[in-house]
């Protein structure tokens, strides 16, 4: 059985339709990417996952049971995470309150603040700024971090590697394999194709808020994920 | 000379009245960007909640107090449940108008349950003993303990949110409701602690300016035109800023009563304009 399984999921904000019946599943431990162009409903994705847009309750299930209408300050006690688009850090905390807010839910596991640091070094020289003074890179060390301090089973990362230098995306990245280790599954949503792709062992490309590709990262023929990714145009190499 | 220091002091002195009844204010806007307009009437509410309390049962005014502050806090935490978190959202209007109701509510409760008379309470000698330094200059022994009280509660509230869980929470609440939410924090419950946080800080208020001078079911308003300006005064977001908003504005009424028994009031009301003025952010705000 899947750690989580969604089936035909829809999304709306008010009347419009974001999402028109998704399809998805992951393993413990598995590192799914999902690709698309903006407006594909990526985030959109992420947020009815976390419970920040309500859907209906058996159309996400998790580890068996349904939480689609669960809402995210539940969804975060059940061991899915969002790292949100932009970090979103809070801007009167500084770099250790940002992380110690991650376990206001108090759901027990490997990580902890010194767990945290270890995995990001930077944070610990100016654990007491505010979160909100760091380079962006490091700004999203933190938020990674804030969401780890929850201890999830599902970590959801949206736009890890937005605005930041390649250098420094190559340093979150890195950090991926410490967290698989402890058992935590990962969904990453980007733009950024080929990162995305190497970092992960399935993907699914969307469009137009719904699925138009899947497989397994590396196997699938890159003309056809530009299909799947820009829609009807056939590229002829 | 010495007659403008006495001055100075004694408003100083109650500034530390207007700091409590100003603290609540500041938190709920800092919170939640709500503007109680029924603050004032709250506050007056908690000082008629103490009068059967001390005249039925014979409690001292400050051991009524604690209850009172526990009774108001739950108040505060339903109001927020049940009513004030309905109202919230990117409209600023809907809390202004709802606040406004409760606040003709509330004063038109207390005039049927207590009629239109004027209350006082009383803690016997206390109320009028005082600390004679020299000649000219007298500090009353109650204005001091008011003053003492209302630093310690911005030193105790400033300390829970600067080092508590629960004030992690707030200010990160505060700052952003949806991304709280993933961290499994649940705005509603936070607000309605911010609203419980409040009222037990009018209570306080409340119960002072009971002892310190009358009260009848009207005095509310007055009540948070002082908690408002000396907020305003400060600067919003700060504590310790609303805290010295209020002193300033107790030690400009204090000077304005000085020069003519009839400017007090409005030496308070210009010195808030002008600081409008001046410096709209406030003279201590956060940057």
């Amino acid at each position: 059985m899947s750690l989580l399984t969604v089936h035909a999921l829809e999304a709306f904000y008010g009347d419009f339709q974001a999402l028109f019946g998704i399809d998805f599943h992951i393993q413990t431990e598995e590192v799914v990417a999902i690709i698309g162009a903006n407006g594909a409903g990526k985030s959109t994705f992420l947020k009815a996952l976390a419970g920040q847009i309500p859907s209906r309750p058996d159309a996400i299930q998790w580890d068996g049971a349904p939480i689609g209408a669960l809402p995210a300050h539940r969804v975060v006690q059940q061991g899915i995470a969002l790292v949100p688009e932009g970090r979103q850090l809070f801007r009167s905390l500084s770099v250790e309150e940002n992380l110690r807010i991650g376990a206001f839910a108090k759901r027990p596991g490997h990580w902890n603040l010194a767990r945290v640091y270890a995995l990001f070094p930077a944070l610990y020289d100016k654990r007491h700024q505010p979160g909100t003074s760091l380079s962006g890179g490091q700004q999203q060390m933190v938020a990674i971090g804030r969401a780890l301090m929850s201890n999830p089973r599902l970590l959801l990362c949206d736009e890890v590697s937005l605005g930041l230098s390649p250098l420094v995306v190559k340093d979150i990245y890195n950090a991926l394999p410490a967290i698989r280790s402890e058992g935590v599954s990962v969904v990453l949503v980007e733009q950024d194709i080929d990162a995305a792709l190497r970092a992960s062992q399935r993907f699914y490309c969307f469009m137009h808020g719904k699925s138009s590709l899947t497989g397994t990262s590396g196997e699938v023929p890159m003309h056809r994920i530009s299909q799947a990714y820009f829609g009807a145009q056939e590229t002829t190499a | 000379m010495i007659e403008w220091i006495d001055t100075v002091i004694q408003g100083v002195l109650l500034g530390g009245l207007y700091a409590l009844f100003a603290a609540g204010l500041s938190i709920t806007y800092g919170v939640m960007r709500l503007v109680n307009i029924a603050h004032g009437d709250f506050i007056v509410l908690a000082g008629f909640a103490t009068l059967p309390l001390v005249q039925t049962l014979g409690l001292h005014p400050f051991v009524a107090l604690p209850l009172v502050a526990l009774a108001m806090a739950a108040l505060g935490y339903a109001l927020q449940m049940g009513l004030l978190n309905r109202t919230l959202g990117p409209d600023i209007l809907p809390p202004l108008l709802v606040t406004f109701g409760l606040s003709i509510v509330v004063q038109n409760g207390l005039r049927e349950a207590f009629s239109a008379d004027a209350q006082s309470l009383q803690i016997g000698e206390w109320q009028t003993a005082s600390l004679q330094l020299g000649e000219a200059v007298a500090i009353g022994w109650f204005p001091l303990l008011v003053f003492v009280v209302a630093a310690c509660m911005t030193w105790g509230v400033s300390l829970l949110f600067s080092k508590t869980t629960v004030g992690m929470a707030l200010r990160a609440t505060s700052d952003d409701p949806a991304t709280a939410s993933l961290m499994g924090i649940r705005a509603k419950h936070v607000y309605a602690l911010a609203l419980a946080l409040s009222f037990a800080l009018m209570a306080v208020g409340g119960v002072f300016s009971g002892i310190r001078t009358t009260f009848t079911p009207d005095s509310g308003p007055v009540s948070l035109l002082y908690a408002f300006e000396a907020v305003v005064i400060g600067g919003l977001g700060s504590l310790w800023g609303t805290f010295a908003g209020a002193v300033v504005l107790g030690v400009a009424q204090a000077l304005g009563a000085k020069m003519d028994a009839g400017f007090g009031i409005l030496a308070g009301h210009l010195v808030f304009l002008l600081v409008l003025v001046a410096k709209p952010n406030g003279l201590f705000a956060r940057k």
